[in-house]
Formats: structure tokens, C-alpha cells, sequence
């Protein structure tokens, strides 16, 4: 083990990056999250299973630590005969907190402690003793059941003191939630999140495909995200099932990854400009965007690139031809989103409504666990294409982006930061691009545990993934960053105006999906 | 200033043609034909009833200078009491289906309802289960599907002309 005073019984998994497997006593479970937590460790995913077969009793809760070296370890605590309770961590981690929630919901699993118990993902739409994840259910009972039902928001007492509610259904063209802001003039005061609008039962779905079709499933999970996705359960897929992935396909699933930020960078970019009153960014981003996405399609089939990766690699051939198409269009955007990024650093209006806004110092931000691009730009420099490289990024040398303001500016900056980087990794590999084969599949589909760690553009996705013989899964958990950062949402808008609210919320950018799942 | 002129004057018009379907040749005779039939500009309410966000990237998509929807005359509201039409998204999830049913009956009629993506015709990927209902029209009469995963721009301004076209007069 790689941490003091910590000792566990722990073997490495053949995933492609560090990751160590163990089962522990719920005394360790407690244990292990206080050392993690004291060495800077940070919690990435939580989630529950029905081990139904498993003799000396029936569920097992398990969590996923990334520690400070880079390596990940995942622990099982499996609860003896019918326990349903087990000891909360939301002390030492609070953005544990909604995922032991949503174990509650889907599971009937329980943090013991004072937590939060109120339900997260179920909102009354389906029966209390309903829990979707056991096997006695198969997802797909029908019933006459209730409508939504009032959530207990937490209420803010004082002078002058109202509420504005905001959702599920938004103003704009954006995903299901909801916000109920506690204001007294146009100051927030304090902000409470409503999410699940969007649960459409992942996590049980995936055990109705089967896992060699997983990959579609998954690159559906956040449609911003197919290809980090995609490649993450395909990852997971081909170490349980100890496939070996040609080099070439590796590095074009790469090059897929890096077009995918490069395009939610661009479009963000231009929102942000747009929420800020500028609306000239909008269609100038919008714009390089559209030309982005037309050359995905002309390349890979698909605007987004979805189903392009597949278990044993990928669905497509890049040509010499597509190689030049690629390497001219990296010169015409980053171009452009250099004449842009001078003229959204001078003006003086748009620097006014980013500098200071939704600041989230990196003390704050290391305890809340923010994660990913936002993470980056409050000083905390996490990134899994640095942190752990896996093929190809052990040989592409990520610089990463990081600014320590914390507010809106920084994550402006460092999005532009990333398309550079992201422009520059791409002519990186399509030049040394490896010649071969893009796919090996086998017909070996062995029983077995698997998982991957993939940076989308918003931050680490982990998926974690059982498959059982004659190519079923037994259990699927992605995990999308947004579960961190949406709690960050909260305390980054106090004190700010609402008005301010989109701005900030933009500069996240968070998975409603991604989360709902 | 200087530099935000020169880039717009370097940018130039890239507006392009309207889908040529549905025998529409022209932006002019498509702004037009929905002033006839509307008599005034077509607005939209968009609803995510559980979506994964493909979809709505596109129609963000129709935004752009490329598509430019408003210059045909077609915009997006904030409010379903705006609305001529609402485009929804997404398996309709159990968590959703409430607020879809009071996003429709908040907008006036005569009112469309045009199910965008595969999942918003028969729950797609996702299917139906627990947590949702399938299609759209497990709720609400749909007017016009746009099947895809997600659906191209074009696609969906196809789809949305076509249903502007030939369902709203018939529901008067």
C-alpha cells in the first residue's frame, strides 16, 4: 500500500493504469477514508451492488479512491447476512454524501450517521420499497405509480429574506434541474440543487445488454461526453475480459478524445461570451464549432463521434487524406481562437463579468473535492492524462492548464489553454500515428471485473464494470465528475448576484445525465 | 472594437441555403409561409425530458450562423406561455413527465409537439422502465417525429418546417 499507517489487503488489477483491489471490514471502510483523506487522497466514485450468489451475505458497497500518487484503489465492503447499513464517509468526504443517497434510492442501502436521508434520484416516482438494483426486480415492472412528490428544500429565515425557484424546465436549450435560490435582493444568499430529472435507470439498463453493446449504452450516459465514455467502458470491457488493444486504435480513440474537449471547448466559449452579453463570441464559437463537428462527420460518420469506439478498438480508418484534412483545420482554429482569445481578454465589459465571479478559492475547492477542468482552474492540477497515463498519453506529454483564480476568468482561461494544447496533441498524433490494425477482437469473454479512468473534457470519468460468461454484464457503474462539482455550484454563487447565476453555471458547464443517470 | 470589426468583416456571411426538402428553395419564401400561416414569427419552448445532451447540442446548433434560425424567422422562448410549438428531448423519464404536462398545458393553443431523437419516439437506447415511460407521446399527442441519435441541424429545421407546414392548420 502507498499509504501510512494503512494497511490493507490489496492485489493490482490488469487495468492499463494503477489500480489496486480489496476487500475490507466496515472498521476499515472508516479507516481507509480518514488516511486517504489525511494523505490527500480524494474520493472519485461510490456506488452499491446486490451480490445475490455471495454466501456470507447479500450487498456490497464499494468505493474508488484516487491517492496522491496517481494510483487508484478500489475497495469492497461487502455487508454480512442481510445488513443494509453501513458506516458514512460523508464526514470525511463531503461530496460522498449524494452518492450515499442515491445508493439509498436504488439500492436501499443506508449511511449510518447523521446524514442527509432525503431521497436523491427516486422523487417519489417510484414506490419507497422499490429499490431497482435488487435481483428480485427487473427494472421493467410496471405499476400505477405516484407522481412527483414536494422535496423539503432547506428554508432561509430573515429580513427581506425570498425564494426563486428555477427549473426543471429552463429558459434556454439545456438538461433538466433544478435551483432554489434563497435571496435578499438581488445578492444569493444560498442556493440549493434539485437533480434526477434525468434518471432514466442506467445503471439496471446495462444489465439488460449485452457487454460486447455496453459501449453504445455508455456513450449515451453524457451525449458531451460519448467518446470519454465509450472509451472508458471499452477500457473496462477489455481488461476483464484480457483483450488486447491494437496501438493504432489507442491512438485514434485519442485523437477522438482530444476533438471531443476541443469541441466543448469551443462552444462553451462561446456561451460564456453570450451570458456575459457579448453575443459576437457566441456566433464566432458557435461558428469554428460547426466547422469542428462537419469535419467529424466527414471523418468518423458522426457529428459527435458517437459508437466510433467499440471493445477491441474502433469503427473507423483515419486516411492520409483525413490526416491532412485534420492537420489544415488545427491551423485555421487555432488561429482563430487566438484573434478571439485577444479580443475576449481586451475587452473590458466581458473582463468585468468573469474576473471575481463564482470564485472558488483552492482550500475550498481541495475539501469539496472539485475535480477536472474546473479543479485546474482553482489551483488544484488534476488530470488523469497526467496523473496516470495510459496509452498514448505515456508518450504525448500533456502540459496542463492551471490558473489559480478560482473564478470565471480562470475558467475561461483555462479552456482556451486547452484547445491549444488539445490542437497540439492532435498533430502530434496524427504525425506519429501508428500503422496496423484498429481492432482485435477475440472470441475469449470470460467472467471477470474491469474498470476505466478516462479524462473527458469536463474532468475524470470512471466506470467500473462485472461481466459475467456468455458476454453478460452483472453490474455497470459510470461516473461522471459532475457528482463532485455540482455541490462546488452551491458555495461558488454565494454572495454573488443572480443575475450572475448562469454565468457561473456555464463556467461549470455540469452533466445533468452524466449525474442522473 | 477594431479587432472585433475586422474579424466580423473577415467572417464574412456564412449563412447557407435551407434544406431544399419539402420543396422550400428559399429563406425568404420559408419566413414567408410560416408569417401565413402564423402570421408572425414561429416560436419554439424546448423541454429535456431526460435527454443524454445530444440532442440539445443540435438544436443549440440551429442557432448558429450557419442555420441561423432566426433569420427564417424561427426563435426559441424562455416561456411555454410564448410558444408555438414545444420540441421535446429525451426518454421521457417518470421524474420529467409531470413537468412536461404542465409545460403543455401552459402553452396556448393552437399549439405543435415535435418528438426530437430516437429516445424521445420509443424511449431508444434506454427503453422503458422504472424511471421512464418511453416515448414522448406516452404524455402528449406528438405531431412529427425527427428520428435519429441525435438528429443532424438540418434534420431537425427539416422537421420543424415540416410540421409547421402541414399539421398546424388542420389543429386550428
Amino acid at each position: 500500500m502507498d499509504i501510512p499507517d494503512l494497511e490493507l489487503n490489496v492485489t493490482p488489477m490488469s487495468t492499463p493504469f494503477p489500480l489496486l483491489h480489496g476487500e475490507v471490514d466496515a472498521d476499515e471502510w472508516l479507516t481507509a477514508a480518514l488516511a486517504i483523506a489525511e494523505n490527500h487522497g480524494r474520493l472519485v466514485a461510490l456506488w452499491g451492488s446486490d451480490s445475490h450468489r455471495r454466501k456470507s451475505g447479500r450487498f456490497t458497497l464499494s468505493a474508488v479512491y484516487a491517492l496522491e500518487n496517481g494510483k487508484l484503489l478500489w475497495l469492497d465492503l461487502p455487508l454480512s447476512g442481510q445488513l443494509v447499513n453501513y458506516p458514512d464517509i460523508s464526514g470525511i468526504f463531503p461530496y460522498a454524501a449524494r452518492m450515499q443517497r442515491a445508493v439509498a434510492d436504488l439500492l436501499g442501502l443506508h449511511a449510518e450517521g447523521d446524514v442527509d436521508a432525503r431521497p436523491w434520484l427516486n422523487h417519489g416516482t417510484w414506490p419507497a420499497d422499490y429499490f431497482p438494483l435488487r435481483r428480485e426486480f427487473t427494472g421493467t415492472e410496471v405499476r400505477a405509480w405516484p407522481p412527483v412528490t414536494d422535496y423539503p428544500f432547506v428554508s432561509v429565515a430573515g429580513d427581506g429574506v425570498h425564494e426563486i425557484a428555477v427549473g426543471p424546465v429552463h429558459a434556454g436549450i439545456i438538461e433538466p434541474g433544478h435551483f432554489r435560490f434563497s435571496v435578499v435582493g438581488e445578492k444569493t444568499l444560498r442556493l440549493e440543487e434539485r437533480l434526477g430529472y434525468a434518471h432514466k435507470g442506467i445503471d439496471k439498463r446495462f444489465e439488460h445488454l449485452p457487454a460486447s453493446q455496453g459501449h453504445r449504452l455508455a456513450g449515451r450516459i453524457s451525449g458531451d461526453s460519448t467518446v470519454a465514455y465509450a472509451w472508458a467502458y471499452c477500457m473496462a470491457l477489455e481488461a476483464a475480459w484480457g483483450w488486447q488493444v491494437p496501438a493504432r486504435a489507442l491512438w485514434l480513440r485519442a485523437l477522438m478524445l482530444e476533438r471531443e474537449r476541443v469541441a466543448n471547448h469551443l462552444g462553451d466559449l462561446g456561451a460564456l461570451g453570450n451570458d456575459a452579453g457579448f453575443t459576437f463570441g457566441l456566433s464566432q464559437f458557435m461558428r469554428l464549432k460547426e466547422d469542428w463537428l462537419r469535419l467529424n462527420k466527414i471523418l468518423f460518420g458522426h457529428r459527435f463521434m458517437m459508437d466510433c469506439i467499440a471493445p477491441g478498438g474502433i469503427a473507423f480508418d483515419l486516411d492520409l487524406a483525413g490526416v491532412e484534412q485534420i492537420l489544415s483545420q488545427c491551423e485555421v482554429i487555432e488561429a482563430e481562437v487566438y484573434e478571439l482569445r485577444a479580443i475576449y481578454d481586451d475587452h473590458a465589459g466581458l473582463q468585468d463579468r468573469f474576473l471575481g465571479t463564482g470564485a472558488v478559492g483552492a482550500e475550498l475547492a481541495a475539501r469539496l473535492g472539485l475535480t477536472g477542468l474546473a479543479a485546474r482552474s482553482s489551483d488544484i492540477a488534476n488530470d488523469v492524462r497526467i496523473d496516470c497515463p495510459c496509452a498514448p498519453y505515456d508518450e504525448l506529454m500533456v502540459n496542463i492548464a492551471a490558473h489559480p483564480e478560482g473564478d470565471v476568468a480562470a475558467r475561461v482561461a483555462v479552456r482556451f489553454d486547452e484547445i491549444i494544447e488539445s490542437l497540439r496533441l492532435i498533430r502530434q498524433i496524427v504525425r506519429d500515428l501508428p500503422v496496423g490494425a484498429i481492432a482485435s477482437r477475440s472470441s475469449k469473454m470470460p467472467a471477470g471485473r474491469g474498470a476505466g479512468w478516462i479524462e473527458g473534457w469536463r474532468g475524470g470519468i470512471f466506470v467500473a464494470l462485472t461481466v459475467a460468461k456468455e458476454d453478460r454484464i452483472t453490474r455497470c457503474h459510470a461516473h461522471d465528475p459532475s457528482w463532485q462539482n455540482w455541490p462546488v455550484l452551491e458555495y461558488a454563487v454565494i454572495g454573488d448576484i443572480v443575475p450572475d447565476f448562469p454565468l457561473i453555471n456555464k463556467s461549470f458547464n455540469l452533466s445533468y445525465s452524466g449525474h442522473d443517470l | 472594437m477594431r479587432k472585433i470589426l475586422k474579424q466580423i468583416a473577415k467572417t464574412g456571411i456564412a449563412t447557407e441555403a435551407p434544406p431544399k426538402a419539402s420543396d422550400v428553395e428559399a429563406s425568404e419564401r420559408i419566413h414567408n409561409e410560416i408569417l401565413k400561416i402564423l402570421g408572425r414569427a414561429l416560436t419554439i419552448r424546448e423541454v429535456d425530458t431526460g435527454s443524454c445532451n445530444g440532442c440539445e447540442l443540435e438544436i443549440n446548433a440551429l442557432g448558429n450562423v450557419y442555420y441561423n434560425l432566426e433569420g427564417l424567422g424561427i426563435k426559441f422562448v424562455a416561456s411555454p406561455r410564448h410558444a408555438d410549438m414545444l420540441l421535446v428531448t429525451g426518454p421521457l423519464s417518470r421524474n420529467m413527465a409531470q413537468a412536461l404536462q404542465l409545460t403543455y398545458e401552459a402553452t396556448p393553443e393552437p399549439k405543435l409537439v415535435v418528438a426530437v431523437g430516437d429516445c424521445a419516439i420509443n424511449g431508444g437506447i434506454f427503453g422503458t422502465s422504472y424511471a421512464t415511460l418511453g416515448g414522448v407521446d406516452k404524455v402528449l399527442n406528438v405531431d412529427l417525429a425527427i428520428p435519429g441519435c441525435p438528429p443532424e441541424p438540418i434534420e431537425i429545421l427539416q422537421g420543424i418546417l415540416t410540421a409547421v407546414r402541414y399539421r398546424l392548420p388542420s389543429s386550428r
